[in-house]
């Protein structure tokens, strides 16, 4: 790792003032993309500004059809969550699947989608629910915000305060591990809003990070069933392929993950 | 058995301190005025280098100094060697290139060391290390078997055209070809053995120390074999003479075979300590690991197997290309060839048998022994084409093992390998009772019906473990005797220093090897003490692999104590005025049989050692040493058994039950060799499922961390169903076998037999993935 | 540089490092406690797992300052005197480590496994759970037994206290 100069604001004013003297500022918020980035000397920020103990950052709330979750609050946080486990289960059970449970300890909401790692969940969630992302500038559709590649609409500087998800009919997660990082290999998440639209939404499938699956989408708008998605096809064209899945296999994990989770939102 | 005699199941004493946080590995270790080195590695897969700026680099803070390739060649460093000569089918010798610690010139695999930059702290030999210039000219790469050997392929060292090192054959040709002309049934099977990387979890690490004022050098190292270092290092390295050199290897983070061999960076730590004057550390990383640590396997295989009408083998035929990487690593050239085609014959009557070994360079990291080394690669060959032939011959798998067993011992197979005693029913019968084999077509029949693959799938390995004779391994190249020293100390007030040239990193020594002492003389453990991993302090060793400490070192010890028993028994014969030969030792005593006197252990201790009244002639002290150079391998053999079901949609698989029926003779502890056991099963079952190196075209590792190679972690695996059944090795006296490797050399079979009996379809290479199962069910 | 002020093994501690120090080079280079291991550069393997604030996290995945103010412990921190946590002897007496490597962390991680499930536990959460410790040694076979046990003696101790 590059020497760096750590900072912990109290707030996040304060955050964005520290970010605009560094040269080359980055936020931090669980570290565990950052900090191993920083290790193999692929990130060399002059400054990192921790948010991880901002206050105003940390918390839950539901309130009718919403739950609100700010950035820096922790997977394990918004798994334990009596809160999320009412109102969208389906997000408690895809933070019990995300990482290991020491990552959960530190890993945040608001760092993951950031990042926007291809194979990362909280995306997917994102996109299906329809979420909006709440920065300390304005509002983001989730479709807005995820721009491919480890690439979000977020400026230089803008940090993310809260997601807030409307509150679904139906929702369900599943994926397939990635047998060695742990990542999602293919995850799908599927939605059924209250007012009877279907969004479903992929990660780790694209070769352009987290995707909507209009074909799944279309048939599950028909008939809310596994059994609907039998005799989908869903294309392999710009699917991820490597050693540990072709695009054919990656196409198909998206149907068989999307039928596992539409049975899991029940 | 005592309580903690051989037998028991004695919590290990080394424990405490690895559970406490107190264990000392290398890294941990501080000395006064200590640097940190950081190694230039190349980026390419074959390249020249063609300068080396280090103008920039050598003035940062913190820089003590920057060694290069040329230096490191100047000083007349040794080449690093190979400890095994094997001669090709035309007569001439291994085709070897040569392989400085620090490349001057020719770099020819990503990873390789350019130069060595030496810092007061970690960071700043990182800082400096990027600061320095190095600039190659890329040469084209062969990153594989295939790549390698083809029409044009790029060269690696000029001694071996055709990147060909050997082309060894063993067995008879002219009759394996007969046999196979009056075949009533041919198999044939193509097999992928995939490269595997060790992955100790200790990465490896090194500090060299140099006293100028005593010319004296200390090297602390990851090694499973510190003499043996110091031997290579003195004899062949000329970084120091042997009696100025100590190497110690103290708490060492598991092994596996990849730290058995002395490598660049514990080269280097030492040379530069003298260079630069002051001790040097240097600690590797994960990745370096992945690309510096001896890889394992790597083999492609056609193998074919003839029937008669009986559906009895009578002969074996077998070609395969290993890949031994861009350098011939410490005990490589013997992987492929003497640890690998000599067990073809498994537990199996196999008359006619003819392999060729190609041994080819590619640039790719060394490959060398990893757990079971050669023995893994032959049992997978022989149990995937077993299982492949009662498929094609509509007869059960288990029966057509049975009928072709080995039931008559000692029995010579046709390639070297004269096994001294098995029961390879017995072990097959554990392990089909253990699974209910008898109920599996109906469990299968029931998981159809939910929609379910299910499949069961069985290995039956064979392996040699505690390799020698040391005469019979040097007639076939060795360049080592692999006999085990020990030294029995019985101090002045009878407690007891065992000193041992066997090396414990995670197998128990420290507990089994005073379970021996605790079954002599009925002293508890608590009163022994093993002494290793310090070339100061024990003379001289071989170290441990090759599941050979329990065969060879236990029984050097066992010789020594015998010693001692001797001598002790003359003391206390004499301090009690009876004849020697009616002394017996009991808890701790030696009695007169059929008296009520007796003499207390420490008595004789001290009587030994104040020498006022010994007998005439008899020298003071009890000490006593023995070298033990064992007659034969041993064998150990078993039966494993796993079933699973695999989810057809994603390929994913499931265990349902593996279990393990080994025959490892006397068992010392059986709650260590379970654990070792479990541990082996662990790296078998993750070469079948999940692991396995791949390099891009251009010799880029893909799988360089844990985020792309993949490890067993706890929820890949099973529970294990482990049984014994048990023929005393009449090889040593203490008829044990050895139990290190079997796991690792038996299970993968198993598994993919599972899976394909559960998919239909016989053709998937390892690791089968869940991509890999799912493409092999849906094309 | 800055200094570090913060609470290990119950003793308040300082120290003057460089701010791309991570919790891990801190407790090993700076305070000698060479329990905590590192064994990959990927957050994976957990051999360097400790306790910050009663939460089991990867020290090598922490910066210095990020732990600054917090309560460490560490495996060195668990035992009282001479009386090993029932997590370590539950290791110990079902031969739960082989090279003892990786058992630092496992421990670490283990102990908080059974704070977060308590008596509820089975073999399958087990080794779900143990997710994030990779070891090379043992199959996993004997350290699940060991967490499974000591969830039992946990519980025993904790009601005697």
């Amino acid at each position: 790792m590059y020497e760096t100069i750590y900072h912990r604001p109290s707030s996040v004013d304060e955050a964005v003032a520290l970010f605009g003297k560094g040269s080359d500022s980055k936020y931090l918020a669980g570290g565990h993309t950052l900090i191993p980035v920083m290790k193999q000397r692929l990130a060399a920020p002059s400054d990192v500004i921790d948010l991880g103990k901002i206050k105003e950052l940390i918390g839950i709330e539901a309130s009718g059809d919403t739950l609100t979750i700010k950035a820096a609050t922790t997977y394990f946080d918004i798994m334990q969550s009596a809160d999320v486990k009412k109102s969208i289960p389906a997000i408690a059970y895809l933070t019990s699947v995300l990482g290991d449970p020491a990552v959960r300890y530190r890993g945040t909401i608001g760092g993951s989608i950031a990042n926007n790692d291809p194979a990362a969940d909280f995306p997917a969630a994102l996109v299906s629910l329809g979420a909006t992302v709440k920065t300390n500038k304005r509002s983001i559709t989730a479709d807005d915000f995820f721009k491919g590649l480890f690439t979000t609409a977020l400026e230089d500087g803008e940090i993310i305060t809260q997601v807030s998800f409307p509150v679904p009919a139906k929702a369900g997660y599943e994926k397939m591990r990635h047998p060695a990082s742990r990542f999602a290999l293919t995850g799908v998440f599927v939605t059924k809003t209250k007012a009877g639209d279907v969004r479903v939404a992929a990660t780790g499938a694209s070769q352009n990070g987290v995707m909507r699956v209009p074909v799944i989408e279309t048939a599950l708008k028909a008939n809310w069933s596994a059994a609907a998605l039998d005799s989908v096809k869903v294309s392999d064209s710009g699917m991820l392929a490597d050693i540990h899945g072709s695009a054919a296999y990656r196409a198909n994990l998206v149907k068989v993950m999307a039928q596992r989770a539409v049975t899991a939102a029940g | 058995m005592g309580v903690e005699g051989i037998g028991a199941s004695v919590v290990r004493k080394e424990d405490r301190r690895f559970i406490t946080g107190k264990g000392r590995y290398v890294d941990d270790i501080k000395i006064v005025g200590l640097t940190h080195a950081h190694f230039i590695r190349s980026p390419h897969a074959h390249a020249k280098v063609k300068s080396i700026d280090t103008s920039a680099a050598k003035d940062m803070p913190g820089v003590v100094g920057i060694l290069t390739g040329q230096q490191i060649v100047d000083d007349k460093v040794g080449n690093l060697i190979c400890g095994w000569a094997i001669t090709s089918k035309d007569g001439t010798g291994m085709k070897m290139g040569a392989w400085p610690a620090m490349a001057p010139e020719i770099v020819r695999f990503v990873g390789q060391a350019v130069a060595v930059v030496i810092a007061e702290t970690k960071n700043q030999a990182k800082d400096a290390a990027e600061a320095v210039v190095v600039n190659y000219e890329e040469f084209p790469a062969a990153a594989d078997i295939r790549a390698a050997i083809k029409q044009g392929a790029p060269q690696l060292h000029p001694e071996a055209p055709g990147n060909v090192i050997y082309d060894w054959t063993i067995g008879d040709e002219a009759a394996t070809e007969a046999a196979f002309k009056a075949a009533a049934n041919v198999v044939s099977l193509d097999i992928t053995n995939n490269r595997l990387v060790p992955n100790a979890m200790e990465p490896r690490a090194a500090i060299g120390e140099y006293n100028e004022a005593e010319e004296h050098f200390t090297l602390y190292t990851t090694s499973q074999n510190p003499h043996v270092a110091r031997l290579v290092l003195s004899a062949f390295y000329n970084i120091a003479p042997e009696h100025k050199l100590r190497v110690v290897a103290p708490d060492v983070g598991g092994g596996f075979g990849s730290k058995i061999f002395i490598y660049p960076e514990e080269m280097v730590a030492l040379w530069a300590s003298k260079k630069v004057g002051r001790p040097v550390k240097w600690t590797g990383d994960r990745t370096e690991a992945f690309l510096t640590d001896a890889h394992g396997r790597d083999h492609l295989t056609n193998a074919e197997l003839a029937l008669d009408a009986n559906n009895k083998i009578t002969g074996l035929r077998v070609k395969t290309y290993a890949n031994l990487g861009a350098y011939m690593s410490l005990f490589s050239s013997s992987v492929p060839t003497y640890l690998y085609a000599t067990l073809l014959s498994g537990q199996y009557n196999i008359p006619n048998i003819f392999a060729e070994v190609i041994s080819v360079y590619t640039n790719t990291t060394p490959v060398d022994a990893y757990r079971g080394a050669g023995r893994p690669e032959a049992s997978f060959v022989v149990e995937r084409l077993l299982e492949t032939a009662a498929r094609q011959l509509k007869v059960d798998p288990a029966e057509l093992r049975r009928k072709n067993f080995i039931t008559q011992f000692p029995h010579q197979t046709p390639v070297i390998m004269a096994y001294d005693i098995g029961d390879f029913g017995a072990s097959l019968d554990s392990a089909m009772k253990a699974i209910d084999y008898a109920g599996f077509p109906a469990r299968k029949a029931k998981a159809k019906s939910e929609g379910k693959l299910r499949g069961i799938g069985l290995s039956c390995y064979i392996e040699a473990c505690g390799i020698a004779p040391s005469k019979a391994v040097g007639s076939l190249g060795a360049g080592v005797g692999l006999w085990e020293s020990a030294e029995v100390r019985v101090n002045p007030v009878g407690t007891i220093e065992i000193l041992t040239g066997s090396h414990s990193h995670g197998q128990g020594h420290e507990t089994t090897f005073c379970q021996l002492v605790a079954e002599r003389l009925g002293v508890p453990i608590s009163q022994v003490q093993i002494v290793h991993g310090d070339t100061d302090k024990v003379q001289f060793g071989m170290g441990t692999y090759g599941s050979r400490s329990a065969a060879v070192g236990l029984t050097a010890i066992l010789k020594a104590m015998e010693k001692v028993e001797a001598k002790a028994k003359k003391i206390a014969a004499h301090a009690l005025e009876a004849s020697e030969s009616d002394i017996v030792i009991e808890n701790g005593e030696f009695k007169v049989t059929g008296t009520d006197k007796s003499i207390a252990l420490p008595i004789v201790a001290l009587a030994a050692y104040t020498a006022h009244n010994l007998p005439d002639g008899m020298e003071p002290g009890l000490k006593e040493g023995a070298f033990y150079d064992p007659t034969n391998f041993t064998f150990p053999a078993g039966a494993y058994i796993c079933e699973l079901e695999v989810d057809a949609a994603t390929g994913k698989t499931s265990f349902i039950n593996f279990v393990a029926a080994d025959d490892f003779g006397r068992l010392i502890n059986p709650m260590i060799v379970e654990g070792q056991v479990h541990g082996g099963l662990a790296q078998g079952i993750g070469q079948a499922l999940l692991e396995g190196a791949a390099y891009d075209s251009s010799g880029q590792l893909l799988t360089a961390s844990f985020m792309d190679y993949a490890m067993p972690r706890a929820d890949d695996l099973p529970s294990f169903k482990l049984n014994h059944t048990t023929t005393l090795c009449p090889g040593n006296p203490l008829g044990v076998k050895g139990c290190g490797e079997a796991g690792a050399i038996g299970a993968s079979a198993a598994v993919i037999n599972a899976i394909t009996d559960a998919i239909g379809n016989n053709k998937l290479e390892m690791p089968a993935t869940p991509d890999r199962v799912w493409h092999a069910i849906h094309g | 540089m800055s200094t570090i002020k913060l609470t290990v093994n119950g003793k308040a501690v300082s120290a003057d490092v460089e701010d791309r120090t991570l919790l891990v080079h801190l407790l090993r280079e700076n305070l000698n406690l060479t329990g905590t291991h590192v064994g990959c550069d990927t957050s994976q393997c957990g051999a360097c797992v400790v306790h910050i604030d009663g939460r089991a996290v990867k020290s090598c995945t922490v910066l210095a300052g990020q732990a600054a103010g917090s309560n460490v412990t560490t495996i060195e921190g668990i035992s009282k005197g001479d009386e090993l946590h029932p997590m370590q002897l539950a290791f110990r007496d079902n031969h739960g480590l082989q090279c003892g490597y990786c058992t630092p962390g496992m421990i670490m991680s283990s102990i908080d496994i059974v704070h977060r499930h308590g008596g509820k536990l089975d073999e399958e959460t087990v080794r779900q759970e143990l997710e994030g410790n990779i070891c090379r040694c043992t199959g996993y076979h004997n350290i699940v037994k060991a967490v499974l046990d000591a969830a039992g003696r946990m519980k025993v101790s904790q009601a005697a206290e």
